[in-house]
């Protein structure tokens, strides 16, 4: 048959494959990053990735500012738990400028970056399911983040983008109603969570979706810098919290869950037996935190006046304070002269921080190492002649935030 | 014995003479550099060496040091050894007029993205890199932003006041 | 230490309190008939059943999933069913930073969208470039498409997004019939190069 008043692009008749734009804009919970795949029916033949719809220029930023307001800018980067990129750079900062913080604030800060894990572990794994069509546990457990939101907003004020902490510390102490909060969240959660569990893990249909689908190696996924529990999933115990301890982790007794194959399944659970050690991690924190008594149960920053800002009370009426306060504030501190790479556990993998400065009063170059961009370049490799949708399910399962995508 | 930076720099040293040279211990990390035409070898050396074992790529990334006239963009790799748990820093370092380095992409497959990133920060050109355009910003844009040269904000925006802002 | 101000006395819910009629649109009424305007019902039906297409780029977005989950859930006021489709949908959220690399796709998503249509900024970001005022961000999305709500904030509350999204409930409601066929309405699309 002719159809003259059709006519096709060169070689398409030829070409067997379907090109498929899954765009930038696609069911709002994973973010924007385009997928552009080559699919034969419903296999995925090959898959080109495009990135940077969401590019804010951090690293620049970052060279303009000192180091207390570049804290708003980690919290952009990972949103889902943004206490633990906060907390991160607090902790590089002071590694680089050599305060040691009491132990009651690496106590404190313990509990808020396992409540950020549990929080961003919640969302990837609601997700999960919500793409293979199960939408009733994503709702059941948002209620809970809520909690953790309330428990954020008890501390520091903001639910979201936290910025939480100060360099040495907190900006005030908790107050008792941040641990009542802390109470019910550690007396209900187990509950949903096990109820969590009981839909997903053992159910038939969630099984077949995700098991063998996504799949990587231990070798090739430590070949592509994978970190975190997809690293975790694919066979590696390797967690920053164990080689490379900061704030006290290594007071705390816990273990790290390993998955075999690396697909999508385990992911998920490496994501859920995360959680429990979160919960478990908590709860010795909270009893370290409670063993102060005293004044040392006041204690919430370290003794540092050179980048901790003096309480208000003390610049109206003594010299030494105003005087600390002028300095913060108008940058007449300047950092010592180095560079320093400090990693953190991050929701999603190793964290990291490479701060060079030249002795002026902001960083000289701030690079962040966001585990995201540098696993999302395994993505055409998991999900090679696998299904399209579950090439959708991978995606959800790796975990990808935009905003550590693309910073 | 375990592995400790003392041996990393015995080991370097005797495989490249004074070719890796720069070496210092910030906050517990060795770093290094070399010259930028053999920095796969280094990469190579690192990797294979029986003693040595870098077999993990954590982050590449440059810097841009202006003042430092024929050596004003520095590539830096931070390494790490999973098993001895020790971490390398090592830079290499190109002059402006010609950004050449060869690229690490078939040792390690995480170096793909993260040149491409560096290519569009600082402009670096990695030879060999199987697709290097790209990634962050438009693929229009035609300077390379991070560089110390060029301003942060978009110089033809009407609704910021600079002089409010205290850049005026 | 301050006292504690945590809500440990909650009121009692009343519940002949808490029942209201909505407000009739102005009117003739009678027996077996209500005369109005055309646009008063037309606009009653639409502010109740708008749907949204969250276009969620970045924190605020995750916002937005709280508000659209159960404790703040949007769906009380008609927006049950987000659509992803620009074609089936009246309301375009924007939440989040739209990068100029993220621009022309967000033109191309609202002139998809068939009209009558809706635009909402939510956050710093898409309301005016927010905390990033870089060579990459969008300073504000008014730059390439007509805004009819702002929603400040980094990100909003939940409250203040579902405050934003009463305002556009408020416009649709008291929208003549007549204006987007209107000479005005014609030049402002103009003005930003839609036809």
């Amino acid at each position: 048959m002719e159809h003259n008043h059709i006519t096709l692009p060169e070689g398409s008749i030829e070409k067997t494959t379907t090109t498929l734009n899954i765009g930038p804009t696609h069911p709002a919970t994973h973010g924007v990053f385009q997928n552009i795949m080559e699919v034969d029916g419903e296999r995925i033949v090959s898959s080109d990735q495009t990135v940077g719809y969401i590019h804010r220029a951090f690293e620049k930023l970052a060279e303009r500012r000192p180091l207390y307001q570049i804290t708003p800018i980690t919290d952009r980067l990972n949103y889902c738990s943004s206490p633990i990129n906060n907390m991160g750079w607090h902790i590089t900062c002071e590694r680089f400028l050599n305060v040691e913080t009491p132990k009651r604030v690496d106590y404190l800060r313990v509990i808020i970056m396992e409540l950020a894990r549990i929080s961003d572990h919640l969302i990837c794994n609601s997700i999960v399911g919500v793409d293979t069509g199960a939408y009733t546990g994503f709702l059941y457990v948002m209620q809970y983040r809520e909690l953790i939101y309330e428990i954020y907003e008890e501390i520091c004020g903001s639910r979201l983008t936290t910025n939480i902490g100060r360099i040495g510390g907190f900006e005030r102490n908790f107050t008792n109603a941040a641990f009542t909060k802390l109470e019910k969240f550690l007396n209900e959660y187990p509950k949903v969570l096990k109820e969590f569990e009981n839909l997903f893990t053992r159910n038939r249909i969630f099984m077949e979706r995700t098991q063998g689908t996504g799949g990587i190696s231990a070798e090739r996924a430590l070949n592509y810098g994978f970190t975190g529990p997809n690293l975790r999933a694919a066979g590696v115990d390797y967690d920053v919290r164990v080689h490379q301890p900061y704030s006290s982790y290594q007071d705390f007794n816990f273990t790290v869950p390993v998955g075999t194959t690396g697909d999508n399944y385990d992911r998920f659970l490496v994501r859920n037996a995360e959680m429990w050690e979160s919960i478990s991690i908590i709860r010795q924190a909270y009893e370290k935190v409670q063993a102060f008594k005293g004044t040392d149960a006041e204690v919430y920053h370290a003794d540092v006046p050179e980048y901790y800002l003096p309480k208000k009370e003390d610049v109206y009426t003594k010299m030494e304070a105003l005087i600390w306060h002028f300095k913060i504030i108008m940058g007449e501190i300047d950092l010592p002269k180095g560079q320093i790479y400090s990693p953190v556990e991050g929701g999603n993998g190793e964290l990291g921080f490479y701060l060079i400065s030249d002795g002026g009063r902001t960083p000289f170059r701030l690079h962040f190492r966001r585990p995201c961009f540098i696993y999302y370049q395994a993505y055409p490799e998991l999900i090679k002649g696998g299904m399209l949708s579950d090439a959708v399910v991978t995606m959800s399962s790796l975990n990808l935030i935009a905003g550590e995508l693309d910073a | 014995m375990s592995l400790n930076n003392e041996m990393i720099q015995e080991k370097l040293v005797a495989k490249f003479g004074d070719q890796a040279s720069q070496f210092a211990t910030s906050y517990g990390m060795l770093s290094f550099e070399s010259p930028k035409e053999i920095n796969l070898k280094v990469l190579q050396f690192l990797y294979d060496e029986p003693g040595l074992g870098f077999t993990f790529l954590t982050d590449i990334c440059a810097v841009n040091y202006p003042d430092q006239k024929g050596a004003e963009l520095v590539v830096v790799y931070h390494l790490h050894n999973l098993k001895e748990n020790i971490r390398l820093r090592y830079s290499v370092s190109t002059p402006l007029e010609n950004t050449d380095v060869y690229t690490a992409t078939k040792l390690f497959e995480s170096a793909n993205w993260m040149e491409r990133e560096t290519y569009d920060f600082f402009g670096i050109n990695f030879v060999g890199h199987p697709n290097l355009k790209r990634i962050l910003n438009v693929d229009e844009m035609d300077y390379f932003p991070l560089r110390k040269e060029f301003p942060l904000e978009d110089q033809t925006r009407i609704d910021k006041d600079d002089e409010m802002f205290g850049r005026g | 230490m301050r006292p504690v101000r945590f809500n440990i006395h909650p009121k009692e819910a009343d519940i002949t309190e808490a029942i209201g009629m909505g407000k009739a649109p102005d009117g003739v009424p009678g027996d077996g008939f209500f005369a109005t305007q055309l646009s008063s019902v037309v606009g009653l039906a639409r502010k109740n059943s708008l749907w949204p297409l969250p276009f969620a780029t970045s924190c605020c977005g995750i916002e937005f999933m709280a508000t659209m989950a159960s404790h703040y859930d949007l769906s009380r006021f008609g927006s049950e069913r987000v659509g992803f489709s620009p074609r089936q949908c009246d309301l375009l959220m924007v939440m989040g930073t739209i990068a100029k690399k993220m621009a022309p796709v967000l033109r191309q998503v609202y002139i998809q969208m068939a009209e009558p249509r809706w635009v909402i900024a939510v956050g710093a970001c898409a309301s005016s470039g927010g905390i990033f005022d870089t060579y990459s961000v969008l300073q504000g999305i008014d730059q390439v498409i007509p805004v009819d709500v702002y929603v400040p904030g980094c990100p909003p509350r939940p409250e203040a997004i579902i405050d934003g999204f009463m305002k556009i409930q408020d416009l649709v409601g008291q929208e003549s019939i007549r204006r987007r066929n209107s000479e005005q309405y014609k030049a402002l699309l103009n003005s930003y190069g839609i036809q």
